[in-house]
């Protein structure tokens, strides 16, 4: 039974772990079949990384310690992105370009980390910073005319209800308000055959997604591409309201280092 | 390098398909059926990718996986696409699949691509596209490939291989395929019995794979270097005549007026007339997966695992992977080091299984539970130790496995609630042994304990299963005395027992699934009308039904395969999933495919077989010699009670015959040696 060296183990005990001496910022993309990774995915695929690489990664105490990751924004399902970010904490100091590599490296091609900053004390969240998205959704068999109509009509309207099936249901919400900018181009790379929309999205609740921008415009416009388009996050940060555009967020803690 | 066969056969392909059985390709709601004119090797990806936005869980379609090989199609002699036929977060993690992939892929003249069943949604999709079956590494069509290898852990899974073949646009039926179609071949446990689906896979192999893969790729690789001579059926003949491969097309099956099968016998020359299984001996040699595949979606098993041995000799009696698994055959004390540590390092996984079919038997347990202990202790690192018997000394081991301060629920398998119906199945457990082990559990600090019973054992009767409910009982009253708590809390899972091939319990009369539910509803209510223990017991089994379709598919015989077929054409879909799984269908198809034959449902699963009659298995050999096994069910069910029999490997042989039959002997430890130290990078 009980061998009479073994102190019998608590399994409520706390498991102490080394404390967190550095916070480091990540930005990463999504891209090409990688995209359909969903943000658990990411997450999974991420802490595996973290452990190849051999990142000293700070854990919570407690009976199930977990590695300390935050995920800031994460994009939907299905869209790639050029910005998407996280923030780390680790039980030693490590630079932040030879973690960058490190990672990189353990990711499978397609997850790719961008960029790695120290965090700056006192520069507040990186969350907070995080106010807007800049998407660009390629509408392969749309016009540009027709794609340009659209836009005018929902940059016209007041308010643009969608649906969307939630977690919580059926959904009916404006998708028209969080729009800070829209703007539709020719795509360079097709004989003109196929429409760009840029557009900004300011971030609130509910999070209007590109998606939701698309229903919108189908809501107002009647425009339903034949496929599904590709949505693109190109960046996400701080909102310029007057320009529109989105800033990096990064920059408060890459100035100071 | 362009592939023989491509050249030879659209033309003839076109009539092979309108001659499909003498019926039009199946058409299913929503979906047209999948237009397969053209012997494209090349990548779907494209077509694929505008679809998967709508299609549940895109990423279990995508491949990408970390440690996956993608190699170029054209420099190799011989492609193979393996299957596992369940979905993509079930099949992943299979080991069999994992270890083949690499075997294959290490050789350079050698391809090997991964696919899974596709959900329903994405078949409808598929359908609707005109996509077909695909392999997720490089996308390609799976009929472009020379074999497709399917690894049948369950038969649940026969109606997938349905669903792949037709997407892929292979026909259904051995018999119709053509030159242009890959060589659709079965392994796995199931394969142990593969005459249901016999009609529709050319070959089958019985037991360890890794060697016999090789053999069958140097048979593929010489025909196709010599033009291919005599198309399919040379191959196929090539590989039935080593013995190695079993070819059921070669055999024919005379069936006696009652129903029951007259005999097996090779229907040329040249065919033999027993197929023998592989074993793989010394797993130290053979120390895969090196290269783990860690996928990005959300898998049932997340974690690195590692056979510390193959094969069983507990004996019990229901347990099919214990006979035909034999002899034990053990991996090292190092080798199982340098693949815990080259595993972690490749995969990143925090969890390490230590697999095998009991593996507190290890030889060296003791020492690999705490050598790896101390090595990965404060890493955050954890391991675990699936099918642990019930023996006091696992709480010791559980407990060097929990140093991170992780603990898993222990989970004891004491399968008979009754002492006598212990003895009767051979599992040499005592109502002592499981009270000390979950009382030693218990006073370490665990609070759950979760334990494994059969429901419809032979000879089983309500008051044996009743006392399922009196050994839960006491075993929470013993946590509470132990432990001086009163959150202890014991949960206990039943599945119904499944006469399987090749075992003791072959020739036995499986359990009605009404009789099964009715004594699981009295062992329930009586343990919940208990308001001492109601609340502290859980209770976790699923309805009987399920296990009456495995049993049809377990011991059927080759005109089961018509019921699969009619199932599978009738939507049957994923059948090891309970949404997806639909009896009424089984038995509705089981009446109609059956109805002018002497046989029925119940022939097949509730009747008790005898000596002298052929079972549909014989002619295929696990090494097990059909009289020890005959004696083994006698000494079962003899009523004057049963009589055990020990583990040959502490205890003098047995006799089973596996070892004299294939010149085997148990391969097992200890070698005294400690881990070898980590390289420092």
């Amino acid at each position: 039974m009980t061998s009479p060296d073994r102190v019998p183990a608590n399994p409520e005990a706390p498991n102490p772990q080394l404390p967190s001496v550095q916070k480091l910022r990540i930005r990463y993309a999504k891209r090409g079949r990688l995209r359909f990774t969903s943000h658990r995915d990411f997450g999974r695929a991420f802490e595996r990384a973290v452990r190849r690489a051999g990142v000293p990664i700070a854990h919570s105490s407690g009976f199930s310690p977990h590695p300390k990751i935050s995920y800031a924004g994460a994009s939907p399902t299905g869209a790639a992105s050029e910005a998407e970010y996280l923030e780390i904490g680790v039980v030693r100091h490590v630079d932040p370009d030879e973690l960058a590599r490190a990672l990189d490296t353990a990711l499978p091609p397609g997850l790719d980390i961008l960029e790695v900053v120290a965090v700056r004390e006192g520069s507040g969240s990186l969350a907070d910073r995080l106010e807007a998205s800049a998407w660009t959704l390629v509408l392969p068999t749309v016009s540009p005319e027709t794609a340009a109509s659209a836009v005018d009509a929902f940059l016209a309207a007041p308010e643009v209800l969608v649906d969307r099936m939630t977690k919580k249901g059926l959904r009916t919400f404006d998708s028209r308000a969080a729009v800070v900018r829209l703007e539709s181009r020719r795509s360079p790379d097709t004989q003109g055959t196929c429409a760009i929309l840029d557009v900004v999205v300011r971030h609130g609740t509910p999070s209007v997604r590109p998606d939701d921008v698309l229903a919108g415009l189908r809501a107002i416009a009647g425009l339903v591409p034949s496929e599904v388009p590709v949505a693109t996050r190109t960046a996400q940060g701080p909102l310029d309201a007057q320009s529109g555009t989105v800033g990096d967020p990064l920059a408060p803690d890459r100035d100071a280092s | 390098m362009t592939r023989g066969r491509h050249t030879v056969t659209r033309g003839r392909q076109t009539v092979t398909r309108e001659g499909f059985g003498g019926r039009d390709i199946p058409r299913y709601p929503g979906g047209m059926p999948v237009n397969h004119l053209d012997d494209s090797v090349a990548s779907v990806f494209d077509r694929l990718e505008p679809i998967l936005p709508t299609i549940s869980k895109p990423i279990q379609y995508v491949g990408g996986e970390l440690n996956s090989v993608n190699k170029d199609w054209s420099a190799v002699d011989v492609r193979w696409a393996l299957m596992y036929p369940d979905a993509y977060e079930v099949g992943l993690p299979n080991q069999g699949v994992q270890i083949l992939y690499e075997v294959l892929n290490e050789r350079d003249w050698l391809l090997a691509e991964r696919t899974y069943a596709v959900f329903p949604d994405m078949e409808a999709a598929m359908r609707e596209h005109g996509i077909p079956q695909f392999t997720v590494d490089s996308h390609r069509p799976v009929r472009a490939f020379d074999l497709l290898g399917v690894s049948f852990s369950t038969e649940l899974g026969y109606t997938n291989l349905l669903t792949a073949l037709d997407l892929a646009g292979i026909p259904l039926r051995a018999a119709d395929r053509t030159d242009a179609d890959p060589i659709v071949l079965a392994g796995g446990h199931a394969a142990f019995n593969p005459e249901p689906i016999a009609d529709f896979v050319d070959a089958a192999v019985l037991g360890d794979g890794e060697e016999i893969v090789l053999k069958i790729s140097e048979v593929v690789r010489e025909w196709k270097a010599e033009g291919c001579p005599g198309g399919r059926e040379e191959l196929l003949m090539r590989l039935a005549s080593s013995g190695s491969v079993y070819v059921p097309m070669f055999y024919d099956v005379d069936y006696l007026p009652d129903g029951r099968i007259q005999r097996v016998a090779p229907n040329r020359p040249g065919v033999p007339w027993r197929v023998t299984k592989h074993t793989l001996m010394d797993l130290d040699q053979w120390p895969y997966p090196k290269n783990p595949l860690v996928p990005l979606a959300e898998t049932v098993h997340e974690r690195y695992s590692v056979e510390i041995f193959r094969g069983c000799t507990r004996g019990c009696r229901f347990c099919q992977a214990g006979m035909i698994t034999r002899p034990v055959r053990e991996r090292s004390l190092q080798t199982i080091g340098e693949m815990v540590d080259n595993g972690l390092k490749k995969s990143g996984f925090e969890e390490v299984g230590l697999l095998s079919l009991s593996s507190a038997d290890h030889t060296e347990i003791g020492e690999v539970a705490k050598q790896l202990g101390d090595r990965y202790e404060g890493s955050n690192t954890s391991l675990s130790l699936p099918s642990t018997r019930v023996d006091a000394f696992n709480i010791t081991l559980a407990n060097e496995f929990s140093r991170n301060g992780r603990r898993s629920g222990l989970t004891f398998a004491p399968e008979g609630g009754s002492e006598r119906l212990r003895k009767v199945i051979n599992k040499m457990v005592t109502e002592e042994d499981l009270i000390r082990t979950v009382s030693a559990a218990y006073s370490h600090g665990w609070r759950q304990v979760k334990l494994y019973f059969m429901c419809g054992l032979p000879t089983e009767t309500d008051e044996d299963v009743m006392q399922i409910g009196e050994l839960a009982k006491k075993v929470i009253e013993t946590g509470r005395e132990v432990s001086g708590r009163k959150d202890i809390r014991c949960t206990v899972s039943i599945g119904g027992f499944v006469p399987k091939p090749h075992t003791p319990f072959q020739w036995a009369a499986q359990l009605d699934h009404e009789t099964t539910d009715e004594r699981l509803r009295k062992l329930r209510s009586s343990v919940q009308s208990d308001k001492r223990f109601g609340r502290a017991i859980g209770f976790r089994y699923h309805d009987g039904k399920p296990g009456t379709i495995e049993g049809l598919l377990s011991r059927g015989d080759r005109r089961v395969g018509r019921i699969i077929e009619a199932v599978w054409r009738d939507g049957g879909r994923f059948d090891g999933w309970s949404e997806h799984f639909s009896y009424e269908r089984w038995e509705r198809c089981a009446d109609e495919a059956l109805a002018d034959e002497p046989v029925d449902l119940d022939w097949y699963t509730t009747r008790e077989r005898e000596y002298a009659e052929v079972l549909p298995w014989d002619h295929l050999d696990s090494g097990l010699d059909r009289d020890w096994l005959w004696e083994d069910w006698q000494d079962a069910i003899d009523p004057d009670g049963a009589r055990e029999v020990e583990d040959c490997r502490w205890t003098p042989c047995f006799d089973c015959g596996v070892c004299p039959q294939m010149d085997l002997d148990i391969q097992i430890g200890p070698t005294g040696k400690t881990l070898l130290p980590l390289s420092v990078l």
